[in-house]
């Protein structure tokens, strides 16, 4: 960790108006007195309380447990007696390399990122308290051992850690320490109970919708039905004789009713009259979408991925060769809580209080749009109540800032439903183009792959339209041995707002490379299971979860009448996943009784979190595999709410069973993997159940009939 | 004009306009906040109360239509976490991001009310107004059975 001390403290200062003292730390850690900071991950208080920092936001993937495990691990504390704060914006201390920098949750990297870092944090202030007792106590440092939050010399010397935390973090931090060999783990790899629990089960978690400020005024906005829309004129005439209006006011995003209650905010905002630009945004259609898509599948440039061989050669010189067509539609996030953000702009300074996954980008931004200096704009991290991708995005903290400023209040700008989904940034729709030659014995002798579909990365980090997109190559290059290949991705600009969406390309990709690989396993006459492992001989970590999956599932014994599993498998985030889909087709659509999943994903912090963030995939990745799908016609949104971009609900949800391999490879991702292999898994499982094969999600009753 | 009602056992009075969401004054007006808005046209279940003891969805009723009634929100709940349903949330370590949280045990605990030993239908059943995004169904299903295990020993 190049982690400056100096740094640190100078953002202490900063952060002493939110981190420290703000309602980010439990009330019992403000009335602790002075509280040291030896370094960026530990704050110990006089009294012996001790707070963990999360760098990373939660929303729900439980890093607000993961990552104080990790410390605690080496600060030798007991996890249960910790207090846990979300980090302030500080990209230096708290950026996520894995993603280049950004102190940004997300892409599943939470523990990969944190797995060495958090542990080394930890064992420098578990090394700085015993520097201070040994020089305390005047005894040699080899003598005190440091113990569940207490120090322990020799004849009975005995002291907290918050005894000898103001001494610690006078101290330099050291720059190499030992860390413990994992059979030593306490902590990481045990069975947690997540910390956050206990408030999420009383109605106390705060959220971002939950924050009040003195003073605060509430805010809803009218955005441009068409994404990118500017306001023409507005008349606010009426708007402003509604009961509880305080002001009306236009920032670029649209017009803003503020009012002292959400409800009249809301109210009074739909007798807003506006005339809207509408912007190029408003010939956007999700029919044209998928035409241009497929052109530029055909005449787009290609940016080359990974070739071996020459399989073009082999598949125009092969007898046998099958080619196929996949497409993944546009998708909302819909997390939850809609988005929210509380913002106080006073005199040049602003304090932001909400859910966001990308701390330092709204800290910056920001700044920018109101015009103060970064070091003027705070952010405290509540509870995010869902995330997926749409929290990357700032836009709505901005709209906060704006009308906060607008009204020189603090103000908490609440979306509705109906704003939330029609104003995201979608799943990007993906053409996958796949062909393949098939040798005398059944098995691909040459593969070509394509993903044509729009670029995330170039919007949000401006990453150049010719160079590769490394988002969208997730899992595109699958395990299977074939002899020539050739992938590659053609960036096709469609028009819609595009976001990262919970396992972002691994899902349009998986899609395409599992059902691709059961089409062919199925037309040379072969089980898709005995022809997958036909092709993993050099794959072992995938072969096992594949084995142990089928196993599981009981693959290729006896199944109910009307039944069929379906495979799907992945590399992605460092995790080998193998998933089954036990499948039915009833009321003309998919029934998914069982799904079973076999993860390798290296050493695991916390089990049971695996074990959740996997069910939680299952059902998040069922609902574009049956029943999800964004349109858009003039440029707007056709979903409103959850009566036409249904949810997957509990009657719908199938068991899932989960086996983890326990392993000494390092830590892999687990918040998405499981998406990405409902879809394919469900599509194999109809064909074998069908002789039906659907290439377009979602896999609705009228795609299986039309198929 | 006012509204009177009880919340939780506690006498209130709100003074939003009557056709006001339930929600709305509950959260903004009484500050408890632990009942969410989630869509606004009760296909959620985040917003769910009890209204003289059933379950319902308190964006879709009106402050007007509570007048004289007993309203109990997730703040009716033991803050430390004592009640049967709570014991069995933490046992299975239920919520991931926890939104939906509240309404899943307002629900529950309407079910629960009325029978106490609950099949995988009667759960589906009561429970299927409740979206959870973060897919947390599994361990719902499991604490609710869990729950009513402790209540029928209890």
């Amino acid at each position: 960790m190049t982690t400056s001390r100096r740094d640190f403290l100078k953002t202490s200062a900063l952060a002493s108006g939110g981190l420290l003292m703000g309602f980010a730390l439990p009330s019992a850690v403000q009335a602790a007195g002075m509280v040291h900071t030896p370094n960026a991950w530990v704050h110990i208080a006089d009294n012996n309380t001790i707070t963990l920092i999360s760098a990373r936001s939660e929303m729900g993937q439980g890093v607000y447990t993961s990552m104080p495990m990790l410390i605690a691990e080496e600060l030798n504390v007991d996890i249960k007696n910790i207090k846990v704060a979300i980090a302030p914006p500080n990209a230096k201390l708290y950026g996520n390399p894995l993603l280049g920098g950004p102190q940004l949750t997300g892409g599943s990297t939470s523990v990969r990122d944190g797995w060495e870092k958090l542990r080394v944090g930890g064992a420098q202030v578990r090394e700085m308290l015993i520097s201070a007792a040994a020089s305390k106590w005047n005894v040699d440092r080899s003598t005190i051992k440091a113990e569940n939050g207490m120090l322990i010399g020799p004849k009975g010397k005995k002291a907290t850690y918050g005894a000898m935390a103001a001494d610690a973090s006078k101290l330099p931090v050291p720059e190499k320490v030992a860390l413990k060999d994992p059979k030593d783990f306490r902590i990481v790899g045990k069975r947690t109970k997540r910390l956050d629990t206990p408030a999420k089960t009383n109605g106390t978690a705060v959220f971002g919708i939950d924050v009040k400020l003195p003073g605060m005024v509430y805010a809803a906005l009218e955005q441009c039905p068409v994404i990118g829309g500017k306001v023409r004129s507005v008349d606010s005439t009426r708007a402003k004789t509604m009961p509880g209006v305080i002001d009306v006011v236009q920032i670029p995003d649209g017009v803003a009713v503020v009012a002292d209650s959400w409800w009249r905010a809301n109210v009074a905002r739909k007798t807003l009259v506006i005339s809207w630009d509408e912007g190029a945004g408003a010939t956007v259609n999700t029919k044209a979408m998928l035409e241009g898509t497929r052109a530029a599948a055909k005449t787009g440039k290609p940016l080359p991925l990974k070739a071996v061989g020459d399989a073009d050669a082999v598949i125009a010189a092969s007898q046998k060769v099958i080619r196929a067509e996949y497409v993944s539609q546009n998708l909302s996030h819909s997390p939850l809580e809609p988005m929210n953000f509380t913002a106080d702009y006073n005199n040049g300074k602003v304090r932001l209080i909400g859910g966001t996954q990308w701390q330092d980008a709204a800290q910056t931004t920001i700044a920018a749009a109101v015009g103060a200096k970064p070091e003027d704009v705070s952010l405290e991290t509540t509870f995010l109540g869902g995330g997926f991708g749409r929290r990357i995005d700032i836009d709505f903290i901005v709209q906060a800032a704006l009308i906060s400023k607008a009204v020189n209040k603090p103000v908490k700008l609440v979306w509705s439903r109906e704003d939330d989904m029609t104003h995201d940034f979608y799943r990007p729709m993906a053409v996958n183009t796949m062909a393949a030659a098939l040798g005398a014995d059944g098995k691909p002798t040459a593969m070509t792959f394509r993903l044509t579909s729009q670029s995330v990365t170039g919007r949000v980090f401006g990453l150049p339209a010719e160079v590769q997109d490394p988002l969208m190559t997730e899992a595109a290059v699958a395990l299977y041995d074939i002899p020539a290949t050739k992938h590659d991705v053609v960036k096709h600009d469609a028009g819609m707002r595009v976001g990262y969406w919970r396992s972002v390309s691994h899902a349009l990709n998986a899609f395409a490379n599992e059902s691709f690989i059961d089409e062919l396993a199925k037309t040379a006459g072969k089980d898709p299971l005995a022809y997958r492992m036909s092709m993993l001989g050099n794959q072992p970590r995938i072969a096992n979860v594949l084995k142990l999956a089928t196993d599981k599932a009981g693959y290729g014994k006896p199944l109910p009448a009307g039944h069929a599993h379906g495979i799907a498998i992945m590399e992605g985030y460092d995790t080998y996943m193998a998933q089954v889909a036990e499948v039915s087709v009833e009321g003309g659509g998919v029934k998914v009784h069982r799904v079973t999943v076999a993860a390798d994903l290296g050493r695991m912090v916390n089990p049971d979190t695996v074990e959740a963030q996997i069910q939680s995939s299952v059902v998040f990745g069922l609902g574009p595999a049956v029943m999800q799908e964004i349109t858009i016609d003039k440029g707007r949104v056709q979903q409103t709410n959850f009566k036409d971009f249904p949810l997957v609900r509990m009657n719908e949800s199938p068991p899932v069973d989960i086996i983890l391999v326990e392993s000494t490879e390092k830590p892999g991702g687990i918040g998405e993997p499981a998406v990405a292999l409902v879809a394919p898994a469900i599509a194999n499982a109809v064909a074998t159940l069908t002789g039906k094969r659907v290439r377009k999600l979602p896999i609705t009753g009228d795609a299986i009939s039309q198929a | 004009m006012s509204v009177k009602f009880q919340v939780n056992g506690k006498a209130v009075t709100a003074n939003a306009e009557p056709d006001t969401p339930l929600l709305w004054v509950i959260r903004d007006e009484l500050g408890l906040t632990g009942t969410k808005y989630g869509c606004g046209a009760a296909h959620c279940g985040a917003c769910t109360v009890h209204v003289n003891g059933n379950a319902v969805r308190s964006c879709q009723t009106n402050l007007a239509n509570v007048a004289g009634k007993k309203v109990s929100t997730i703040e009716s709940f033991p803050r430390n976490n004592t009640h049967p349903l709570q014991v069995a949330w933490i046992k299975h370590d239920v919520p991931q991001c926890g939104y939906c949280q509240s309404g899943q045990l307002m629900s529950a605990a309407a079910l629960l009310d009325g029978n106490k030993n609950p099949s995988d239908s009667d759960i589906d059943a009561a429970m299927k107004g409740n979206i959870c995004r973060c897919g947390t169904y599994p361990r719902i299903k499991a604490a609710i059975k869990d729950a009513a295990s402790m209540m029928r020993k209890a």
